[in-house]
């Protein structure tokens, strides 16, 4: 029997054939940890007595979430990121340089690699063909101090996408569509393997937005076959040598087939208070929703691509007066493209509020706290009760490009009266 | 044994829930932190449970972020157990990690205030309310082996590697 992506992965790092279902020890070629988990991932690397990391180069420390920070506690915390990663050898991204899912995939992941991230959104780097996943700080800690962990190799989903995206319709909508349609555990501790004709169609800001979304329906990794839009990518942030081919056996075993065809579907919105209570942008209960805040930006959808999306909805108009619009380009490299493409300019003459990169007010710590009953819509993942900082608003997620066609009315609207 | 009441609670009880990013700067201060557990889901929870007492939840317990403050604050508020009938992936493996039993059983079966009576070795759940007695499987040895140490840092520094 041929194997998933996933099981060709574990392989590799274990010295042996494995399938789904096995328990193993696998080396960790890179792992990561931000300001809310790298304390932790520290103070356990040193009660396990570690002193010297098992590959300083692959170990990636990030202050991202509460940066720059607001509070003395969190300065703290980020003292001691920077000092332990001096001492260590471990690698520092700091303040202004971005969200650690952005930066990992610009910067370090490669595909075919074991990417473990304190962080859940850590999933995003398996749109590089690599089998990326979120941990707790301790075993991040261990991945980092002893350059392995044990898992359990994940039986699979497949999603065989057919088609192309229609107008005003994304990744993001793809995957609120399927979350929506497996639910929130619908995939839990499976790996959701994205394939089929439509690849070619699905650029790689579309498929970090999907493999990032894919532990909103419980998913231990969501993954992508290598090609040449993998290739690019990698050529664009000169890494064009650390390309290979990665995909699955044309026998490979799979738990489940889903098949889609992207032509189908409709810009799609995730209602308060959990990320599977998808519906349609043309679902009665989206009508006549007012919105108060809009958030562009994190880890889901704040790249580039996302950014030009928005900018040409809203260029030459100016934000509802009821709202407020926050752009945070996901890194340092995503605001300098948007500066020079003059996408800030265009924010910036729209009426919006342009913060530094980094998770912003994704999680609820500090840059666009929501007031009682305030109702957000964000191009985040998460909608839970509290999560933008208040359990008493309310947050939708929708792509950029409803985000931005909202901004401009000041109701959750269907972007493509605007494109 | 493990031995307390159970306060239930719903499905998908988020990490957003367990610990709130709002006391995100209290991540470094973990008993002040463990005062908010659940504060959203159940704001009385932290204030008036006892120690040894059991969360009794619905599918997909511990959704959401990857924060292990969130299992370690349930364990410090002295939460003896999550029953659950389903758990999220990483913070299962996150309440392994800090010795935090998880259990996987029918939860329906519990009502709130209930008396409860666990045996993890055995996998049996007696309740002393209704008299009834439920069976859970056990975990993988791996993690009964963590479990058993504590969690996965003593684990570690006994044995100093993974035994698989
Ligand atoms: S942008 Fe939001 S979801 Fe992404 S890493 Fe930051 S806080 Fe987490």
């Amino acid at each position: 029997m041929g194997q998933t992506i996933v099981e060709k992965i574990f392989s590799e790092h274990c010295g042996k054939k494995v399938k789904a279902g096995e328990i193993v020890i696998a080396k960790i070629d890179l792992a990561l940890a931000q300001d809310g988990t790298g304390p932790l991932t520290i103070k356990q690397i040193e009660k396990l007595g570690v002193e010297r990391l098992a590959n300083p180069r692959g170990a990636v420390f990030f202050i991202d979430h509460a940066s720059p920070s607001p509070r003395k506690e969190l300065s703290n915390d980020h003292m001691l990121i920077r000092e332990f990663t001096r001492k260590t050898g471990a690698i520092l991204s700091d303040i202004g340089d971005g969200v650690c899912h952005q930066v990992i995939n610009e910067r370090f992941n490669c595909p075919g690699y074991i990417l473990i991230g304190a962080d859940s959104h850590t999933v995003t780097g398996g749109a590089l063909g690599a089998f990326a996943t979120g941990m707790g700080s301790t075993d991040v800690a261990i991945g980092m101090a002893y350059g392995k962990n044990w898992f359990r190799v994940p039986e699979t989903f497949y999603f065989n996408l057919k088609g192309g995206f229609p107008r005003g319709v994304y990744g993001k909508d793809l995957i609120l569509y399927i979350i929506g349609m497996i639910g929130a555990d619908g995939a839990t501790y499976k790996a959701m393997e994205f394939g089929g004709e439509a690849l070619p169609n699905i650029i790689m800001s579309e498929r970090l937005t999907i493999a990032n979304m894919s532990v909103e329906a419980g998913a231990k990794c969501g993954i992508f076959p290598t090609d040449e839009i993998t290739r690019g990518f990698l050529k664009e942030y000169g890494r064009e040598d650390k390309f290979r081919e990665i995909k699955p056996d044309p026998d490979a075993e799979y738990e489940k087939i889903f098949e889609i065809n992207l032509s189908d579907l409709k810009p799609m919105v995730a209602m308060p208070h959990t990320v599977d209570n998808v519906r349609p942008i043309d679902h009665p209960d989206l009508k006549n929703v007012e919105v108060h805040q809009i958030f562009l930006g994190s880890c889901t959808n704040g790249r580039i691509e996302d950014l030009r999306v928005a900018a040409s909805i809203i260029k030459g108009k100016k934000k509802h007066p009821r709202v407020r619009m926050i752009v945070v380009p996901a890194s340092r490299d995503v605001y300098r493209r948007a500066l020079k493409e003059g996408l800030l300019e265009i924010f910036n003459d729209f009426g919006a509020s342009i913060n530094n990169p980094g998770c912003g007010p994704c999680c609820g710590v500090h840059q666009g706290i929501l007031g009682d009953g305030e109702v957000a819509l964000a191009t985040s993942n998460r909608n839970f009760k509290g999560r933008m900082g208040n359990p008493e608003a309310l947050v939708y997620l929708a792509s950029p490009a409803t985000a931005a066609a909202s901004a401009v009315t000041g109701m959750i609207t269907d972007p493509r009266e605007f494109i | 044994m493990l031995k307390g009441k159970a306060w239930k609670f719903g499905d998908d009880i988020s990490t957003d829930l367990i610990a709130p990013g709002r006391y995100y700067h209290l991540r470094s201060n973990l008993p002040e932190l463990a005062k908010h557990v659940l504060e959203d889901a159940r704001k009385e929870f932290a204030g008036s449970m006892n120690k040894g007492d059991f969360i009794v939840a619905g599918k997909n317990f511990g959704l959401g972020s990857s924060r292990e403050h969130a299992a370690i604050i349930i364990k410090l508020a002295g939460v003896s157990a999550v029953l659950a009938k389903s758990f999220a992936r990483i913070f299962y493996r996150n309440a392994i990690n800090v010795g935090l039993p998880v259990i996987i059983c029918d939860t329906d079966k519990i009502n709130e205030r209930d008396e409860l009576e666990v045996d993890l070795s055995k996998g049996i759940i007696k309740n002393l309310t209704s008299g009834e007695t439920l069976t859970f499987p056990p975990l993988p040895d791996i993690m009964t082996e963590i479990l058993k140490e504590g969690g996965v840092v003593s684990y570690l520094q006994k044995y100093g590697d993974f035994k698989i």
